[in-house]
């Protein structure tokens, strides 16, 4: 069994495209899952008990459960509820909806660091409650939910190359093809194992650059 | 139509099959706690060249997907030492690995939490280090890891339906058997998600109860 560099002229091209399909499978499930977080998150601050009970269950579920399972729920059983995704959409939503619930705790502790005399101020000096959040209430988290929400972005990247399993051709399924057409093992695995590890060593360093930019005025 | 009747005649090997993850989950948590501490204790007091290899193998196994340590373990070591890994045996080992990486990191805070009196005070006693660390050190550290060590099982456990991937036949792989043959993906996949939010929730509980029971003796 030997190294055959070679290979990687040859399917150079394959794996540059799964690689592309993890880039975008990540880039877009980063940000729907925030926006997912956040909004859990504000529902949750509005103290309205149905509210909040339906926001607890579904963290309760999403956190209880495997997150291959919530993506065969979405892929497998939306069609028997006419909703009929292909892969990749499946794939993003699922794991939006899954980090959503994750970031939501994150955001939720956040919201209860600052205190509450804070906010009444706010309100009295006239500012509307949009700006509470914008201005007030995320500054001052920043800080605190940065790391956290850094750790939840390299849990994402890392489990984008679950899509592989409903057929996303990411970067995983690739190495799998790859594997698959030539019988080469090192070659692809090696190539996937290396892309996959950079990918998160460089989120791991911009979120240390952000940790640090947050915290500049501290 | 939904129709969970359809369930009933698998109910045996779905149990059987959840059987399965905890106890393939349960013996990767117990090898990884003995790997995790072992390779704490190495990172904090081990010579620079073993912190190296210590600090690649936590960066390699945190750094990289699950699912791709998994299909390394199953399709490349085989090859490369040229015997034949049982699926269950490389699954176990691969999830134990993993999970030591990310213990490894949690034991560490551990340790690094306790006052180095105590060590030093033990060593002046005439303990041997390996005493000491066994019965001062540790059970003091793992009253504090408790609550991360508890989210880091929850989490193996739910990780554990990847080897599904790998044709072990746990709860993951025994609904998908059941879902090729009965076409019943809703019910199949909703039943599982259930099987296994009982479970976490039930870990989690058992958490708790240590916790409490713990805070109790101090």
């Amino acid at each position: 069994m030997s190294f055959d560099p070679s290979l990687y002229i040859q399917y150079g091209p394959a794996l540059l495209n799964g690689f592309l399909y993890t880039v975008l499978s990540l880039a877009l499930a980063n940000p729907l899952a925030i926006l997912v977080g956040l909004v859990i998150a504000l529902l949750q601050s509005l103290s309205l008990p149905p509210l909040r009970w339906a926001c607890r269950s579904y963290i309760h579920f999403i956190r209880g459960t495997p997150l291959l399972i919530q993506l065969f729920l979405l892929y497998y059983c939306g069609p028997t509820v006419g909703v009929r995704l292909d892969a990749l959409t499946a794939g993003v939503l699922g794991l939006g909806a899954n980090g959503g619930a994750y970031f939501a705790e994150i955001f939720r502790a956040g919201f209860e660091s600052i205190p509450k005399g804070q906010v009444e101020a706010a309100r009295m000096l006239g500012l509307t409650p949009w700006q509470v959040l914008t201005r007030v209430k995320l500054p001052q988290m920043l800080v605190l939910i940065t790391p956290p929400s850094v750790n939840q972005v390299i849990i994402i990247v890392k489990e984008t190359a679950i899509l592989s399993i409903l057929t996303v051709p990411e970067l995983t399924k690739a190495a799998i093809r790859m594997v698959g057409e030539t019988s080469a093992i090192i070659e692809p695995y090696v190539a996937l194992a290396a892309a996959f590890w950079l990918l998160v060593e460089a989120t791991s360093r911009l979120g240390r650059r952000l940790e640090r930019r947050v915290a500049r005025h501290l | 139509m939904l129709d969970f009747t359809e369930v009933l005649p698998y109910a045996w090997p779905l149990l059987i099959g959840a059987g399965m993850t905890l106890v393939v989950s349960g013996a990767a948590i117990v090898l990884g706690m003995a790997v995790g501490l072992l390779l704490s204790i190495g990172a904090l007091t081990g010579h620079p060249v073993m912190r190296r290899l210590i600090a690649a193998y936590i960066s390699f196994f945190r750094g990289t997907p699950l699912l791709v340590q998994l299909l390394i373990s199953f399709y490349f070591l085989p090859a490369l030492l040229g015997i034949n890994v049982p699926p269950l045996v490389s699954a176990v080992g691969t999830l134990a690995l993993n999970t030591s990486a990310f213990q490894a990191e949690i034991y560490r805070g551990g340790f690094l939490a306790l006052p180095h009196g105590q060590f030093e005070a033990a060593r002046m006693l005439g303990i041997g280090v390996w005493q000491a660390r066994r019965r001062i050190l540790i059970p003091q550290v793992m009253r504090l890891v408790l609550p991360p060590l508890t989210n880091e099982a929850t989490s193996i456990l739910k990780s554990s339906s990847l080897v599904s991937v790998v044709a072990v036949t746990e709860l993951m792989r025994v609904s998908e058997q059941a879902v090729s043959i009965t076409f019943r993906a809703t019910e199949f996949y909703v039943t599982a998600a259930l099987i296994y939010l009982v479970l976490t929730s039930l870990l989690a509980w058992i958490g708790k109860r240590f916790e409490l029971q713990l805070a109790r003796s101090v």
